[in-house]
């Protein structure tokens, strides 16, 4: 009786570890989620919407999961350094437009990315800064 | 006096105040300076009008590179704004409100749209056009108009009321108010909403509707 009882406790004490660790994580997400927010209401709401749906042919919807998906590690250098003279296809529609250069810290473009891409029907984790300075660094 | 007559009283101003306010709903208000002015009756005798602030002539090219002019809005009440394509801050939310209008009032004649854009060095008639396309406007009701620095920037200040401003400072050079303004059909101002904020977006479209109403009555 004894034994199992210690048994038992020793299970619940490793399941809740675990699970305070995954809760950590998740804590660590949802933080830089709610302050993507912030970035994103302040230097992107106003072309690409509040529900992430564009603006007709002027801005691009954040709603095509696939092309986000396929293009992380271009979309810090899209928000740093602007998008010129390049056509996006979106959702199956062409884009071609100017996005302008918005100059943000690494965390501020990296909690911005952890908004978009697990908003608007993405859901891709987390993103952290010294992933966004690696892709910076490869910018083309 | 007891407290009776008290309340008879005041429920008597209340009724009044009440009625009052349901026969001013009708009208929207008149803004701007306006003047006293004497007028000469057809008897020979005077009296006093009031002068109300309407928009002058005006001589603009649009996104077709066609000329157009005050007598382009003859006879239609329109919403007015100042905006320029490359603008990232404000425009875009003024013209994801003003589309939405622009659809509510699709193909009805009396209304029409009037753009100005502040950015006389970029925004040629070409990049205009370009531009109505993308946003998905095509036809003449919603006319993007092009112009001297001079003239825009006058009319703006002077006779829409909505600030205007080339800073070189800026990132984006040019800083202006996100005023969307509805004109009557005597060209005065009835109606000041900014574009940006919701509320106001959805007080405009309540307040067009008001103006149609008075229009069809004062015919």
């Amino acid at each position: 009786m004894r034994r199992s009882f210690l048994f038992l406790l020793i299970t619940i004490t490793f399941s809740c570890m675990i699970y305070s660790c995954q809760n950590a994580a998740k804590l660590q997400q949802d933080i830089a989620y709610v302050n993507g927010r912030d970035v994103y209401i302040r230097h992107c709401q106003s072309c690409h919407g509040v529900n992430g749906e564009g603006l007709a042919l002027l801005a691009p919807p954040l709603t095509d999961t696939t092309f986000l998906k396929d293009n992380k590690s271009k979309i810090a250098c899209f928000i740093k350094n602007g998008i010129s003279d390049t056509t996006l296809v979106i959702n199956g529609q062409q884009y071609d437009g100017k996005m302008p250069d918005f100059n943000l810290a690494n965390i501020d473009i990296a909690q911005l990315i952890v908004y978009i891409t697990n908003n608007f029907g993405n859901k891709q984790g987390m993103y952290t800064p010294d992933q966004v300075a690696k892709d910076l660094a490869n910018c083309p | 006096m007891n407290i009776r007559s008290i309340l008879l009283l005041s429920l008597s101003s209340f009724t009044t105040l009440l009625i009052s306010a349901c026969s001013d709903q009708a009208k929207l208000p008149i803004l701007g300076p306006r003047e006293a002015v004497e007028i000469k009756n057809p008897d020979g005798s005077s009296s006093v009008d009031t002068l109300y602030k309407t928009i002058p002539a005006f001589r603009f090219l649009n996104q077709d590179s066609t000329v157009i002019t005050n007598d382009t809005f003859k006879d239609k009440i329109y919403i007015a704004d100042f905006f320029f394509t490359s603008c990232s801050s404000i425009c875009p939310t003024m013209h994801r409100h003003m589309k939405e209008i622009f659809e509510d009032y699709k193909d009805n004649d009396e209304v029409m749209f009037l753009s100005h854009t502040i950015d006389y060095k970029y925004d040629k008639p070409s990049v205009l056009k370009k531009y109505a396309t993308k946003l998905g406007v095509d036809g003449k009701q919603w006319q993007f108009a092009y112009g001297t620095k001079d003239s825009i920037y006058k009319i703006a200040e002077k006779d829409y009321l909505v600030a205007v401003i080339e800073d070189s400072t800026e990132k984006e050079i040019y800083v202006h108010q996100g005023w969307l303004m509805l004109i009557d059909k005597k060209k005065r101002l009835r109606g000041a909403y900014e574009g940006t904020d919701e509320k106001s977006v959805a007080q405009l479209k309540k307040d067009i509707a008001v103006l149609l109403k008075e229009e069809e009555e004062a015919k």
